[in-house]
């Protein structure tokens, strides 16, 4: 079953597109990384995604679903929003309660031993906590509903390398032990490096790019050679940027056959080479085939 | 979902039960001497014709026992009570999530948003109706020897009950103005989205509309009663006279004589022909040396008639339940507009 | 038990990194067989990483005949790495002392000769994978 599947999907804000024509299927069963800088639309994305935000055009379903549209919907799907929202005068333990009162699935085992685990004070009022901590207590309640589905919408954006480092083990640990699907967007590649299978590249509102994430590295490759004219280059491979001296190229070609032309060196892209490949394609006011040129001397 | 409700509302529930059980504690207190009072009176005693024993029990309580601080403290607080209600459970009720984030938390879980406000609105709603519907239960017992004589022969600073601001201290409306408050608050919050601004719409327009219901909308909703008395020496007060020497009656005052507990929107006395200001002023009235008999027997000679508008007593309580049902009814369709608003998604 | 560790700037992908080390581990005799595997959900833990990646680091080395899955108890080394490997060692050893010795004559020096081995090593080394997949 795919877990997320967009057909066209369109967000206008005034006059301002903050999703524009998103087509996309996430199967289940994944850890998908939802990256792109600042304001391409992640938020709005994941938003729509669980119902918090209406399409203006298009529509999205969610684990065959449509979001929010009902309790057994809402059950399904654990979110934990920008800035982990809390109930700031409602205590660690009243948070607790309050998820064993709205969610019949929940676990309360689990999100007990958690707390423990984590540290938390079960008598604290979720306002005095640091944001590590807020960030684990989000991300308890929304895994001990027994979600099929977390969407997090950029939870380590504002929590230190250690704070970042224990949130990301335990929802590894999470995504191992109870075999749920994850969605969450970053703008660090670095983040999701080593947690996400699945990729999606988010930039200037539109998808550039998703798959697999081992696909693509396979299908991605940086080739280093002579100056060439990137038109010049086989058809099935697609310029994504491409960087010229006087007397070299630095092309970075997508392509699902091999790359035969001796005169080029070809080297393995890391993830962030890519997701930056195709948001400066995206930024270009272009978007197409043609690579950005970029004479450098 | 209730426990929520509870939890997050654990505050202003407390604070205004708090006040409220202060207050009818104190009622309860001073209730029964009240009670002993009224029986040891001369009013309870009265058959017909009470008006001036009413107006001296009235008088005695007035001075120095501190009743009459309990009756206009009582008035006041529950004058205030929907105001309150209004503005700490009505206005943050869904500006404080939407303002700070949380109803991203609240609507998310296994819960439909419909539901969440189904429950809030229900369950607070329905203890602000009980808790004002106690309040104005304990006030009016305690102050029934004091509206009953108010009806006769109101006096000594005290109303009696079917008086325009005083209608709404008594009886059943206090339980309507609650909700109607209540939700009033709640949907400017939605709108709003910021709880402090949302306090300061709802307090404008809470104080409004309660302003101008007894002004302007109560006295449209029954045809008053009219009646016209024609006047005898005996039944005049006084006058009021403007203008240079023989000038004009301005107006007459006269004893009212509207059946008791009535509510009377006015009592112009006027001259066969209906209007209100006429002269020359009779010769008698003119100086003040004769007593007032001679220029009153004057006047009587001039075929002077009271028309009174009233409400009679006995409408009271059609009043009552009909003030209920409006502001119940707009207590309802304002949490239908919550609702509607609520399925629209939020940008 | 062996622990794992992530080097998230070499350049190889996570889940050779597991497989490297079990392999590593097996050659210095820090793994023997019978030795019980961290689980899947340990690891991922551990390393905060994708749970899928050590699933197929396993599965890879199952395949290549050195750990065995238990289903319910957990993944244990079934094989050995030592014996043909060391013999080879010795030959090898002398051919690349030859071969090193033929660079630095042809005026190659540190730097070059590493970059050279380097790209040659990875360029044959992807070629192997490919033919294993």
């Amino acid at each position: 079953m795919t877990a997320l599947d967009a057909q066209g999907l369109g967000k206008q804000y005034g006059r301002r597109w903050a999703l524009t024509d998103c087509t996309l299927q996430v199967p289940e069963g994944r850890v998908v990384g939802l990256v792109g800088p600042n304001g391409a639309g992640k938020s709005t994305l994941l938003n729509l995604a669980v119902g918090l935000l209406a399409p203006t055009t298009g529509a999205i379903e969610v684990l065959g679903g449509v979001p929010a549209d009902g309790p057994a919907q809402l059950a399904k799907v654990g979110f934990v929003a920008q800035d982990t929202p809390l109930f700031t005068s409602l205590t660690v333990a009243d948070h607790l309660r309050f998820g064993a009162h709205t969610n019949p699935g929940w676990d309360a085992a689990f999100a007990q031993e958690r707390i423990t685990r984590i540290g938390l004070d079960p008598d604290q009022k979720a306002g005095k906590l640091s944001g590590g901590q807020r960030a684990q207590l989000a991300l308890t309640l929304a895994i001990a509903k027994r979600p099929r589905l977390l969407i997090l919408d950029e939870p380590v954006a504002s929590l230190d390398p250690l704070a970042r480092r224990e949130f990301l083990q335990d929802l590894m640990e999470a995504v191992a032990e109870h075999e749920v699907s994850v969605i969450l967007s970053s703008h660090l590649v670095s983040d999701l490096e080593r947690v996400c299978d699945y990729l999606v590249v988010l930039a200037a509102s539109r998808v550039q790019i998703a798959g697999d994430v081992d696909a693509l590295l396979a299908s991605h490759h940086r080739l280093i050679g002579p100056r060439r004219d990137p038109a010049q280059l086989p058809s099935g491979q697609e310029v994504i940027e491409g960087r010229h001296t006087d007397r070299q190229s630095t092309l970075i070609v997508r392509t699902d056959g091999p790359v035969l032309d001796p005169v080029w060196m070809v080297e393995q892209l890391s993830l962030e080479d890519l997701v930056l490949a195709y948001m400066s394609q995206a930024s270009g006011t272009t978007r197409g085939r043609r690579p950005v040129l970029e004479v450098q001397r | 979902m209730i426990w929520l409700t509870w939890r997050q509302a654990r505050i202003q529930t407390l604070a205004i039960a708090a006040l409220i059980a202060v207050f009818a504690i104190l009622l309860l207190a001073t209730g029964p001497h009240l009670v002993t009072l009224y029986r040891d009176s001369s009013f309870a005693a009265c058959h017909s014709n009470c008006a001036s024993e009413a107006s001296n029990f009235l008088n005695q309580l007035a001075t120095g026992s501190g009743y009459h601080l309990i009756y206009l403290l009582g008035a006041l607080f529950i004058t205030f009570l929907p105001v309150v209600i209004g503005l700490f459970w009505g206005a943050p009720l869904i500006a404080r999530e939407l303002e700070s984030g949380s109803y991203k938390l609240a609507w998310n879980q296994s819960v439909t948003r419909e539901r969440w406000l189904a429950v809030k609105l229900g369950l607070l709603g329905l203890t602000s109706m009980a808790l004002a519907g106690l309040f104005s239960l304990a006030l009016s017992w305690w102050a029934s020897p004091i509206d009953y004589a108010a009806a006769v022969g109101a006096s000594g600073g005290f109303q009696e009950r079917f008086f325009p601001l005083d209608f709404g201290t008594r009886g059943v409306v206090p339980i309507g103005y609650a909700a109607f408050a209540f939700a009033l608050g709640a949907l400017i919050g939605l709108l709003v989205r910021r709880t402090v601004p949302a306090m300061a719409v709802t307090l404008l327009l809470v104080a409004a509309v309660l302003i101008a219901m007894p002004l302007g909308i109560r006295p449209h909703l029954i045809t008053p009663v009219r009646h016209t008395f024609k006047l005898t020496a005996a039944d005049l007060n006084g006058l009021d006279i403007s203008g240079p020497a023989g000038g004009q009656i301005i107006q007459i005052y006269a004893n009212a004589p509207a059946p008791a507990g009535a509510w009377v929107y006015s009592s112009p006395v006027t001259t066969a022909s209906g209007s209100t200001v006429f002269g020359p002023v009779p010769q008698a009235c003119q100086s003040v040396g004769n007593g007032p008999q001679a220029c009153f027997s004057a006047l009587a000679r001039i075929h002077l008639k009271e028309t009174v508008s009233y409400q009679p007593a006995d409408r009271y309580w059609t009043f009552q339940w009909l003030e209920l049902g409006i502001f119940l009814t707009a207590a309802v369709l304002l949490a239908w507009g919550c609702f509607w608003l609520i399925r629209r998604r939020l940008s | 038990m062996i622990e794992f560790h992530l080097d998230a700037r070499s350049g190889v992908a996570p889940y050779l990194q597991l497989i490297h080390q079990v392999r590593h581990a097996l050659r210095l005799d820090v793994l023997r067989q019978g030795d019980r595997l961290p689980t899947v959900k340990e690891v991922a833990s551990g390393l905060a990483i994708n749970p899928n990646t050590v699933l197929k680091a396993y599965r890879e080395l199952e395949y290549q005949g050195l750990v065995g899955a238990r289903p319910g108890v957990g993944t244990f080394v079934t094989g050995t790495l030592s014996g043909a490997s060391v013999a080879a060692h010795a030959p090898l050893r002398r051919d690349l002392t030859r071969w090193l010795d033929k660079a630095r004559r042809a005026g190659l020096d540190e730097e070059s000769i590493e970059a050279l081995f380097l790209a040659t090593f990875r360029a044959t080394g992807t070629r192997q994978e490919e033919d294993i997949a």
